[in-house]
């Protein structure tokens, strides 16, 4: 089991032709992803070559449109690899095709553009009155379920599947824990982005880490900027049932200075680490002081589930 | 980015904002003969980028050119919380018949915009908000749909403005919603936005922040940027199109990732603690690439801060393979040679490891020091920055 993705999960990817579209495919593909197509409007009706994970060698259609590449393939998931520019044009497409994932990967998209698409996706509600599409990001690094499927550019060797699920607004930092804890394994890990707008939040990906049987315990990681970590607190609080680690990065960063995520920023007395491990430790969680020792925290919560 | 009063006031009258004259000046000359242009009183207004300028004397009316003149002479260089004065605003002197309150942001927490108005204007709006925010007016505005003609009557009216001047400040506010829209900004805001004695409506002051990332369909945007007040270091960094913050201490630190390099600088001050108060220099954020170029380019804005005493390279190769990383830096002390001053502590983990400590281990470069993990790098960087002070 896995939050949002799993080897069933048919993947296309917006942006298959361009540079970043091609190298990921190929990754994602070695990873075991059951990639079913990609889409360029200017390049429908071709095809790409790719290799499976077993080296087999596949060809992959190119669509005119989202919509028509969920007609023809049945895919639920899209990763859009499309330059700033028109990344908003990209995420409005696979909306209006109501796809129930689409993960943006792309950094340094305007953030009135990304607030357009958010809403638009929260505008277009099922049944059940919750959005059609969930977005992950953007500027993330996406979603894996180690040992089944990869939607963006997590590096899929670092870790195999296991009982721990982690939700990160950072990269790197993600990739670091998933190694501190190799020996354990993931069941999901995903990257939501550190931009000042994203789709899927902390809160959101603890609910479905709460509720995945999978999963036994979570890592947090939060960094400053914003109030989504106190939130997450107030959340984990009231509804998270299993143990959760923390880790809040930029403790040294000083106030007013973007620290590399658009959304990285300490203004005024709000948005400061030592705020957010506060509130994360009323809620009982354990905050680690760095990836090490918060690497060190869950594995005693590990040893102590065994 | 945030601007000058100056550039907002351009920004709104670009869009149809009515506000009073307002010319810039660099010198109590400039500021004379500005004074004559605009013509009877005016104020002379210190261009900082912090509030409470007023309280430090650098907001002061003249009634004539001659004592724009002076007060130019006076608030030009003075120092502000900090920041230099290098400009100031010659502004036509207003009728003041009334004061508001109106802005509209970015709302993260709710990932939507967010206006906010008030009748009771003047004040700083966060003492405002905590005194009495039954006076603030606080409105959600869609991202679908902007500050339409129903959701600008909504504001005025929930900020209680009295009936017959409910059009026209709505009208207003729809021009600053497309200064807003229009610009890329994530804050537009007007304090005050005032009524005169003959009635009329006018942003007296504002503040805008505009959005880094939209740089690229904001052509005007590039030369809002006031390089006097940059950090020559940051400005070269930019150059190279490096993710550099200046801090100040007297550790190096480079990484790739965002949220890693923020962990770095953390680890480092730890480390620190046990090393004569040692902090980090700086953020620098190398992205994914980390190729001998861009290192290069790194290590040479870093030893360029005369500060910094030793550098941590800390790069997890995820998609960047650790080979490539410990290439670029071999590459990048090659093209440096003699400029290479400073001990570099590196703490390679992750995609290829062995090849990329082979690499480091074989160049046996006198200034790198291999470390095996994040903590133990950042303490001996900390330690060698330590011993060189």
């Amino acid at each position: 089991m896995s939050i949002y993705l799993n080897k069933d999960s048919k993947v296309i990817v917006q942006g298959i032709t361009g540079g970043e579209g091609t190298k990921h495919t190929r990754l994602m593909l070695k990873a075991g992803t059951n990639i079913v197509g990609g889409v360029n409007a200017r390049k429908a009706g071709t095809t790409v070559s790719h290799e499976d994970k077993d080296g087999n060698a596949v060809e992959l259609p190119v669509f005119g449109s989202v919509k028509e590449a969920m007609e023809k393939t049945g895919a639920d998931v899209s990763v859009a690899f499309v330059p700033p520019a028109f990344a908003k044009d990209a995420a409005i497409e696979a909306i209006e095709a109501e796809i129930p994932l689409l993960v943006v990967i792309t950094e340094g998209i305007p953030v009135q553009d990304s607030a357009e698409f958010f809403a638009l996706s929260q505008s277009k509600t099922g049944e059940d009155g919750k959005p059609k599409t969930r977005i992950i990001g953007p500027n993330c690094p996406g979603i894996i379920t180690p040992g089944e499927a990869l939607a963006g550019i997590t590096p899929a060797t670092i870790t195999g599947s296991g009982p721990i699920g982690l939700v990160s607004k950072s990269g790197t930092l993600t990739y670091q824990m998933m190694f501190e804890l190799n020996d354990f394994g993931f069941s999901t890990a995903i990257g939501i982005g550190g931009d000042p707008v994203i789709g899927t939040t902390h809160i959101d990906a603890l609910e479905a880490f709460e509720a995945d049987p999978d999963t036994k315990a979570i890592v947090m990681i939060g960094e400053i900027g914003g109030d989504a970590e106190e939130r997450a607190a107030e959340f984990i609080k009231a509804n998270v049932t299993k143990p959760v680690v923390g880790y809040v990065a930029g403790f040294t960063a000083p106030e007013g200075k973007t620290m590399g995520h658009a959304g990285a920023i300490v203004s005024g007395s709000s948005g400061t680490a030592q705020a957010k491990k506060e509130a994360l430790e009323a809620a009982g969680v354990k905050v680690g002081k760095t990836p090490s020792e918060t690497a060190e925290l869950m594995r005693e919560i590990m040893k102590g589930l065994a | 980015m945030d601007l000058y009063e100056y550039q907002a006031r351009d920004l709104f009258e670009k869009h149809g904002v009515p506000v009073l004259a307002g010319i810039v000046a660099q010198t109590p000359e400039e500021a004379k003969a500005a004074a004559e242009k605009i013509g009877g009183v005016t104020v002379v207004k210190a261009q900082v980028k912090v509030g409470g300028r007023g309280k430090a004397g650098g907001v002061k009316v003249a009634k004539t050119a001659d004592e724009a003149y002076e007060h130019a002479k006076a608030i030009l260089g003075m120092d502000i919380k900090g920041h230099t004065v290098h400009q100031v605003m010659i502004a036509q002197g207003a009728d003041i018949a009334e004061e508001y309150y109106f802005s509209v942001l970015l709302d993260r927490a709710n990932r939507t915009y967010l206006a906010m108005c008030s009748v009771e204007g003047g004040m700083e709006i966060e003492q405002l908000a905590e005194e009495r925010p039954e006076a603030l007016a606080k409105v959600p505005v869609s991202a679908l749909t902007g500050i339409d003609a129903e959701t600008a009557q909504k504001i005025v009216d929930e900020a209680g403005f009295p009936e017959e001047l409910k059009s026209e400040v709505a009208a207003v506010i729809q021009k600053l919603w497309g200064v807003f829209d229009k610009e890329d900004a994530t804050l537009v805001e007007v304090n005050p936005l005032v009524k005169t004695g003959d009635g009329k409506i006018l942003a007296l002051d504002g503040k805008v922040s505009l959005d880094d990332n939209a740089g690229f369909r904001q052509e005007g945007h590039a030369a809002l940027v006031d390089e006097r007040t940059e950090d020559p270091l940051e400005a070269k960094a930019k150059e190279n199109d490096l993710n550099y913050v200046k801090l100040d201490g007297q550790v190096g630190v480079i990484g790739n990732g965002a949220g890693l390099v923020m962990s770095t600088l953390d680890v480092v001050a730890y480390a620190g603690e046990n090393h004569g108060g040692v902090k980090p220099a700086n953020f620098l954020d190398i992205g994914g690439g980390a190729n001998a170029e861009v290192m290069a380019n790194g290590l040479d804005v870093i030893l360029g801060d005369e500060q910094v005493k030793s550098v941590f390279v800390n790069v997890f190769g995820g998609i960047t393979s650790c080979d490539a990383v410990a290439n670029g830096i071999v590459k990048a002390l090659e093209i440096l040679g003699d400029t290479a001053t400073k001990p570099l502590v590196v703490r390679l983990d992750g995609n290829n490891v062995e090849e990329g400590r082979r690499i480091l281990d074989e160049a046996n470069h006198p200034l790198v020091t291999l470390a095996a993990t994040m903590d133990e790098g950042a303490d001996k960087a900390a330690e060698l920055a330590h011993a060189a002070n």
